[in-house]
């Protein structure tokens, strides 16, 4: 799938050194450093607040952090709109699900294609000739996510009507069509049932399994990630405070005082 | 009984992404055309193609340039009426200095103008959205309707400040000006509107109208899945002002054919199309037509129905009554159905293909 790629797994895809990231006076992440590897789930944790989800927007070019570099694919980048992450195989769902409501399920993972997609605008006036081609190649292609992710059903449908579960499983549908190398996951099975959790962690494995998609997870249920996931980077109050597999991350008192508080 | 999809298996991708899927509806879409090209030329008499029919087409025009900026991408425009208006003038220029040169090419050709134009009023869009943006076309429209009238080689010096429209053949038979038939125009403004109405629908179905609908839906997901949202919106704004101009040519050249032209393009025009384009539905092509032939059809039976059937009405109240019945319109359209009259369209349908069961 990751046509451009010349990393081989376990190789550092993507490496995060000393970020700091600064709303006026208030401090989102402070200096915090970690790296994730070709072909691995690399779990985000941290109590509500403790800057996960500015860590992602940081990596997919949303926010500019004020110190730090960021390397990826072995190129050090420098301030980016998030359209250029996009072009360079980085795709993530959202938290509160970020679906276009107006569209249906199809429409929706269509949209993942659009970077791939090349006819010109004098044959998209026309719907012929090499934009129909191009239309047809992508539809099947969203045709096997779709089946992939078992949501022949709703193909359809407005997303605006489905139930939230299904709503998550289309917007995962819609990043995996962007045939990322890195794929970051917010919250995936946040508000959703054991079933749909566990229907989500063997998508997800199986994302990683048949597409070799390095994926970067943030996640509250901890039996989830320490199950998923093969390393886990700790976050509090902006701070990273551990970092290893989930044995050793379990096992860190640092880790623990952050979840369970302290005695004072 | 007659609207069943049932039997009709789609076994390409290409079947499956017709416009229109359904034999029916293909049906419907041909019996449509045939009326609109045979019955009606050869049925209605002058004063109908003129007064109901041209209208109707040209609104139905500039009805579907604001849906796709504000209905398909979400950006709020009220300058439509000045756009229409670059279109007029544009055309008008353009005919003057290479007056041998088909007519309809000019008013297809005066849509560039115009596009050109509310592609540079649109770049506000990028930073700033509702209201705001609102406000910033607000601003469009008083500054071309200003350049309309203070800028005299709009008008080609006229001594009435208007335009002038002059009588142009294509292949001997006057399209334009006084000597044009009603037929005439009505058939010149019908090509243009299927034509780019197809247009409009290829594009909308296509990869560039699904970006118009990311944007409007969610902007930030848009964006992180490679849409330029600048781009994206200017384009929007192009090809929606690309309308817009066309309609604002036909409006003048094969409508009002001059006359009253300095406040055809005034912001109550701005405001009625975007009446049409809620009443008829935001996002749709069909709801532009619905718009469209509601908001002209009252006014023209207000003003010739009643007192054809023996209620004499003068000419001010059929006007008071018109805005007090549009207004009230509006208010329970946004209240009952908000997207306008494609969703009731749909809702019908929907409930024709499972009659008589209720779903």
């Amino acid at each position: 799938m990751a046509e451009t790629s010349t990393l081989s797994p376990g190789e550092i895809m993507l490496k995060v050194e000393n970020v700091s990231l600064r709303f006026g006076g208030v401090k989102a992440i402070t200096d915090v450093s970690f790296d994730i590897q070709k072909g691995e789930i690399r779990a985000i944790i941290g109590p509500n607040g403790a800057g996960k989800t500015s860590m992602l927007n940081v990596i997919n070019g949303f926010y500019h952090p004020q110190d730090g570099t960021i390397t990826y694919k072995g190129a050090t980048r420098a301030k980016m709109k998030p359209y250029v992450a996009a072009s360079q195989g980085i795709a993530r769902t959202f938290q509160n699900v970020a679906l276009f409501k107006g569209m249906s399920t199809l429409d929706n993972i269509m949209v993942g294609r659009t970077l791939k997609m090349k006819s010109n605008f004098f044959w998209q006036v026309f719907r012929h000739g090499p934009a129909m081609t191009e239309e047809i190649a992508h539809r099947r292609h969203v045709e096997e996510i779709i089946d992939f992710l078992e949501i022949e059903h709703i193909r359809k449908v407005p997303v605006g009507k489905l139930p939230y579960g299904l709503q998550k499983r289309v917007e995962l549908g819609r990043a995996l069509a962007m045939e990322p190398e890195l794929l970051l996951l917010d919250e995936p099975m946040a508000g959703m049932n054991l079933e749909e959790k566990e229907d989500m962690c063997r998508f997800i494995l199986d994302v990683k399994e048949q597409y070799g998609t390095t994926i970067a997870l943030i996640e509250h249920d901890m039996g989830v990630v320490m199950d998923l996931s093969d390393r886990v980077v700790v976050l509090e109050y902006g701070r990273k405070i551990a970092d290893g597999t989930p044995d050793e991350v379990k096992a860190n008192q640092a880790v623990i005082d952050a979840y369970l508080g302290v005695a004072h | 009984m007659l609207y069943r999809e049932s039997g009709q298996f789609k076994k390409t991708y290409s079947a499956d992404m017709q416009v229109f899927p359904l034999r029916e509806d293909r049906t419907g879409i041909a019996v449509i055309l045939f009326i609109a090209a045979v019955v009606i030329p050869l049925t209605g008499s002058n004063f109908f193609l003129s007064t109901v029919m041209i209208p109707f087409l040209v609104f139905a025009l500039a009805a579907m340039g604001l849906n796709i900026v504000t209905g398909y991408t979400g950006l709020i425009s009220l300058g439509t009426g000045a756009f229409m208006g670059v279109g007029a003038y544009a055309c008008y220029k353009l005919t003057t200095y290479f007056p041998d040169v088909p007519i309809v090419i000019w008013i297809l050709a005066s849509g560039v103008f115009s596009a050109a134009i509310g592609a540079l009023f649109g770049l506000p869009s990028l930073r700033i959205k509702g209201f705001y943006l609102a406000v910033a076309t607000l601003a469009a429209q008083f500054f071309l309707e200003w350049c309309f009238v203070r800028i005299p080689w709009l008008f080609n010096y006229n001594a009435s400040g208007a335009i002038e429209v002059p009588t142009r053949w294509i292949a001997g038979i006057p399209v334009t000006g006084p000597n044009a038939t009603p037929m005439t125009r009505y058939y010149v403004i019908l090509f243009i509107v299927v034509l780019m109405t197809w247009i409009a629908s290829n594009v909308l179905h296509g990869r560039i109208g699904r970006s118009f609908m990311a944007v409007r839906d969610m902007d930030i997901a848009a964006e992180l899945m490679g849409i330029r949202l600048l781009r994206t919106k200017l384009l929007a704004f192009a090809m929606s002002s690309f309308y817009c101009g066309v309609a604002g040519a036909t409006m003048m050249f094969l409508w009002y054919g001059g006359g009253e032209a300095s406040d055809a393009f005034n912001i109550n025009q701005s405001f009625i199309i975007l009446f049409m384009v809620i009443i008829g539905g935001l996002g749709s092509l069909i709801g532009c037509f619905f718009g469209a032939a509601l908001l002209h059809i009252i006014p023209v039976m207000l003003k010739f129905g009643l007192p054809a059937i023996g209620i004499p009405l003068a000419g001010a109240t059929a006007e008071h009554i018109t805005y007090l019945l549009v207004g009230g319109l509006i208010i329970l359209f946004l209240i009952l159905e908000p997207h306008g009259l494609a969703r009731l369209w749909q809702i019908g349908k929907q409930k024709l293909r499972t009659w008589p069961f209720p779903y």
